[in-house]
């Protein structure tokens, strides 16, 4: 992304109306505009706005367009009522973070994490999946849920003393063609580092990669197929382990 | 067509009720029913949109033949996509000038287009039939409205939204343009839509 980690995402919405928005921005938005009925609600509002200004610039066109258009169309099919063809498939928006104040701080980092990308591994290994199995029967696991507005819901479980943190998915959507859903653990500092891809919808037990002994934050992100090293555009969820109950 | 703030109040953003005023036929009534196949419906709604739709693509495209090129490939997309407009998210005539916008200016920032664009040809079309169509004449009575509404945007805002909207410049260049710090011109747009919003009472 382009904007410095200061700078969020819901600024780039009256830009993205206008189409103002350089391609790398516009895929940035809307990738994040699924996930945020705010910028929805705003982009909608400020289609009106814009949609206004072509009163401005009315100009009669030739006839012969009347004429072209309708020969058009006599040769093509509307296309059926399908939703989210057009949209990016992705609809699922955290009904409530655990602590926005978290969130904020996680928001405000995207960006700025430095870690090098690690490459995923699932718990299908012994190793992991003992890992797995450790985090989800310690005594000192934590857990964060968040629920969808699609009826999927995530939870994290987060053990300290395990150093690791495990991502259990229900009736999770499939990440956008093209796309990935990236794992990130944050530090106490805000930064956020890579830890894993998700890309099996469905029901998941995800091991996170890397040092979560320090975490206050897991958050996942919509990236490009293959990860990102640094988060690209706004998390579609964020748990704050600080909360966490016991 | 009708903009005024009555049509809007009490709605989050304009409806079909909007649409459906007595200044014009309702459009989203006619897109639901173009996505049927009805092209009688469809020539209805181009009859009530196109001025806007094609004078939209003039400013941002500036070539008329190229306008008008835009313009019929937009129209081609609004009847092949019209079972997809959802008139919970907006006003048919946002979603149909939406299109239009979009694709103006995909047209304007490819190169080759900006080669063409200066090019004579299809100059000897200007002005055809600058007819007062009814849907002209209603536009320019909002178009006042309008003119007042950006009247009161500052002038970086308004200078700024104007350069991005019929202009088709991306934010960095705007903000490069009007001497703006890198990353500040998208706010002013948004200042501006938002203040533009706010006046002309929409998609409240």
């Amino acid at each position: 992304m382009n904007a410095t980690p200061n700078e969020s995402v819901h600024a780039l919405s009256g830009a993205y109306v206008v189409d103002a928005l350089d391609e790398t921005e516009r895929e940035t938005f809307e990738a994040h505009l699924p996930g945020c009925s705010d910028c929805q609600a705003e982009v909608a509002s400020l289609r009106e706005a814009a949609s206004l200004m072509a009163d401005d610039a009315a100009l009669a066109p030739p006839s012969r367009l009347r004429d072209n258009v309708l020969a058009d169309i006599r040769n093509v099919r509307p296309m059926p009522p399908e939703n989210e063809t057009n949209v990016v498939p992705l609809r699922r928006r955290p009904r409530r973070l655990v602590a926005t104040a978290a969130a904020a701080a996680v928001a405000a980092a995207v960006g700025i994490g430095v870690v090098a990308e690690q490459p995923w591994r699932d718990d299908s290994t012994t190793t992991t999946l003992t890992a797995t199995d450790r985090v989800l029967t310690a005594a000192d696991a934590k857990r964060v849920s968040l629920d969808f507005d699609d009826g999927s819901s995530a939870t994290v479980v987060h053990s300290a003393r395990e150093g690791r943190a495990v991502l259990l998915t229900r009736d999770m959507a499939a990440p956008p063609r093209g796309k990935t859903f990236e794992l990130w653990l944050q530090d106490d500092a805000g930064a956020m580092h890579p830890a894993g891809l998700m890309d099996t919808p469905g029901d998941n037990k995800v091991l996170l990669e890397g040092d979560a002994s320090a975490a206050t934050g897991v958050g996942i992100t919509v990236e490009p197929d293959g990860g990102s090293e640094e988060p690209t555009t706004e998390p579609i969820a964020l748990f704050d382990l600080s909360e966490a109950d016991a | 067509m009708s903009h005024s703030a009555s049509d809007a109040s009490g709605s989050r953003v304009r409806g079909p009720e909007a649409d459906g005023s007595a200044a014009g036929p309702d459009l989203a009534a006619l897109l639901r029913t173009s996505a049927r196949g009805d092209e009688s419906a469809f020539a209805r709604l181009y009859d009530a949109t196109s001025a806007r739709a094609y004078g939209l693509a003039v400013r941002v495209v500036r070539d008329p033949s190229q306008a008008e090129e835009v313009t019929q490939e937009a129209f081609l997309e609004i009847w092949r996509t019209a079972g997809r407009f959802d008139p919970t998210r907006g006003s048919a005539v946002s979603w149909i000038l939406t299109l239009v916008h979009r694709k103006a200016v995909d047209r304007v920032r490819s190169a080759e287009a900006r080669t063409r664009r200066d090019s004579t040809y299809g100059q000897k079309n200007q002005a055809v039939e600058h007819d007062s169509t009814a849907e002209a004449v209603e536009a320019s009575l909002e178009a006042r409205r309008v003119r007042q509404a950006l009247g009161s945007l500052t002038e970086v805002q308004r200078q700024a939204l104007e350069l991005a909207y019929f202009k088709g410049y991306t934010h960095t260049e705007v903000a490069t343009m009007l001497d703006l710090p890198v990353g500040t011109a998208k706010t002013r747009i948004r200042d501006g839509l938002i203040r533009l919003r706010d006046t002309m009472g929409v998609g409240q």
